[in-house]
């Protein structure tokens, strides 16, 4: 390795380590006993690239999201994660303690119910400096401080910090969740419907704060939706599911604007046009 | 430290030593072992019916009547005091089924079983505290799930607590904790010191006394063993402070111990005295010459 470094010269010297995915979902599947599931999932994920997983309602999106971020177990298969500091690691062969700490350092998990991710009986500023907390931050000041301005970033008046979000609209929870999880910085952020169940207005707010976050703060996502017209705001590359394995893949204009896989155009076709 | 061999059964005595069969000492004693070779952790333990409800501190009954050999000398106490009902109930119990001294002298005791207080008298090395715990887990008011509060613990994720305080300076402006202020033995676990006051926090930690904590109703066991490291939760900039009082006891003069405020006559007005009423005591004179 160090002897390749010096032939390709000094800038040069981490081009490997650039297009080293950060995730690599091997072969991953998972089958429930009706047979529902997912099926042999491999694709890559790159670091500051967001990746959208479309399909239907059954077609296993989010048995795939639990799986690649360690919440299911899996039957075969393996997931890899290029770790900081670390390199890369199978992540079902890390102990259960390592993983959790994993999740907590390097990446964030949103909801499609915010009462999922959020702490209804804590208050906003609470619920941002919890991670912090976990990580062993110990200074009052300091988390407050850090809560407020992600309060601001997410675009939560400063006064609503004390209180606790049952309070909070469904758009205003799902901010906070965001927030949340953002706060520590994670490199990668898996996404479950998170504008599933917000009226329209308040998604495209929510569209409209994720793209900036991303660019912002360079993360990887995955992100699970059958919202189309999000995705194509959003992701990068897309992949679509039916029955548990992928049918297409590809950027994601060339596949929404030339689908193949017949499931595809018909999914694409149910779109209004606009 | 080691444990004293359990003593035989005595026919004329009508019962076991000290209550329990020796089976059941036997597996409470496997209990405290492990509960001593790691700090804080709760470790499960059969819990028995005893002659007294649940909530009297029969976990602290089970851990007593374990430990108690005839060469020891036993104190229980209540809120402080030697005389309230719960600490002579108890007195009178082991009393009968053991025989051995009871005492209200801290400093001639060998087992302390307490439930609110630990003794101002500093303890020493031959002592063991026993505490009647009602909830062992601190976690619990937070997360009812058993299964989720293991998991923080095999983690040491204990931020949760954190937002609790958090949450309390928040609102409160300080960490309104008076009583069970959660701590962390030896850097791992995090436990519940029982309802003793925050004053008495301190007190816990590199205490050369060992201290059990027995939960009857919850089957908990867990200790603190001697010289431990025992940390209050705080923040660097919201730091564990313990009670204070501008007044001083009425009986003894002392400034330096837990006080308990006393209602007087219709009036409304209050005095205060020692909650350790056997420090009190031995301290009225001594502190009178001062």
């Amino acid at each position: 390795m160090p002897v390749e470094m010096e032939n390709r010269g000094p800038s040069a010297g981490n081009d490997q380590d650039f297009y080293r995915p950060l995730l690599e979902v091997n072969g991953v599947t998972r089958l429930y006993l009706n047979g529902l599931g997912c099926r042999d999932i491999s694709f890559v994920v790159h670091p500051g690239e967001v990746v959208g997983i479309v399909g239907e309602s059954g077609s296993g999106k989010s048995t795939l999201l639990s799986c690649i971020s360690g919440r299911a177990t899996i039957d075969k298969g393996s997931v890899i994660y290029d770790m900081e500091g670390v390199g890369p690691k199978n992540i079902f062969e890390m102990s259960e303690v390592e993983r959790e700490r994993l999740a907590l350092t390097e990446w964030g998990i949103i909801h499609q119910n915010p009462r999922d991710g959020v702490r209804m009986d804590v208050s906003a500023g609470g619920n941002i400096g919890e991670r912090q907390m976990s990580l062993g931050l110990r200074h009052y000041g300091k988390i407050r401080q850090q809560a407020g301005d992600w309060l601001e970033k997410v675009e939560i008046d400063l006064d609503r910090i004390d209180d606790t979000p049952k309070a909070f609209s469904g758009g205003m929870q799902q901010r906070l969740q965001i927030a949340r999880n953002l706060v520590t910085h994670p490199r990668l952020v898996f996404m479950d419907e998170p504008t599933g169940g917000l009226d329209i207005s308040v998604q495209a707010r929510i569209v409209d704060l994720l793209r900036a976050l991303v660019r912002e703060l360079g993360l990887a996502v995955i992100i699970v939706t059958h919202d189309l017209p999000m995705v194509r705001l959003l992701a990068d590359r897309l992949l679509v599911m039916q029955r548990g394995t992928i049918i297409e893949e590809g950027l994601t204009d060339q596949v929404l604007d030339d689908p193949h896989h017949p499931y595809t155009q018909l999914l694409v076709s149910s779109l209004p046009r606009a | 430290m080691t444990i004293d061999p359990i003593p035989p059964f005595v026919e004329d005595v009508g019962t076991n030593f000290a209550y329990l069969d020796p089976q059941t000492k036997r597996s409470i004693r496997r209990a405290i072992l492990k509960a001593v070779a790691i700090p804080g952790y709760q470790v499960p333990f059969d819990s028995r019916e005893m002659p007294m409800p649940p909530g009297w501190g029969t976990g602290g009954l089970q851990v007593t009547a374990s430990l108690l050999t005839p060469d020891d000398t036993l104190k229980v106490i209540d809120q402080g005091t030697d005389d309230a009902t719960n600490a002579i109930t108890i007195r009178a119990f082991f009393s009968k089924v053991s025989g051995v001294p009871m005492t209200e002298r801290t400093e001639s005791a060998t087992i302390i079983q307490t439930r609110h207080r630990i003794p101002e008298t500093p303890l020493n090395e031959n002592q063991i505290l026993v505490l009647q715990v009602p909830q062992p887990e601190p976690f619990r008011r937070l997360i009812p799930s058993e299964k989720e509060t293991r998991k923080i613990h095999a983690l040491g994720n204990y931020g949760l607590m954190s937002v609790m305080l958090y949450e309390n300076i928040a609102r409160l402006g300080r960490v309104a904790i008076a009583y069970d202020y959660p701590v962390r033995v030896h850097d791992r676990y995090l436990a519940s010191p029982s309802p003793i006051p925050t004053f008495d926090n301190p007190k816990l930690d590199n205490s050369p006394a060992l201290a059990i904590f027995g939960a009857g109703r919850e089957k908990r066991i867990y200790a603190i063993p001697p010289f431990t490291k025992v940390r209050s939760l705080e923040f660097d900039d919201y730091t564990f402070t313990t009670q204070s009082w501008e007044a001083r006891c009425s009986l003894c003069g002392s400034s330096h111990t837990y006080l308990e405020q006393i209602g007087q006559g219709d009036k409304g007005s209050t005095r205060y005295v020692c909650s350790d009423t056997y420090y009190c005591k031995s301290h009225a004179h001594a502190d009178e010459q001062r």
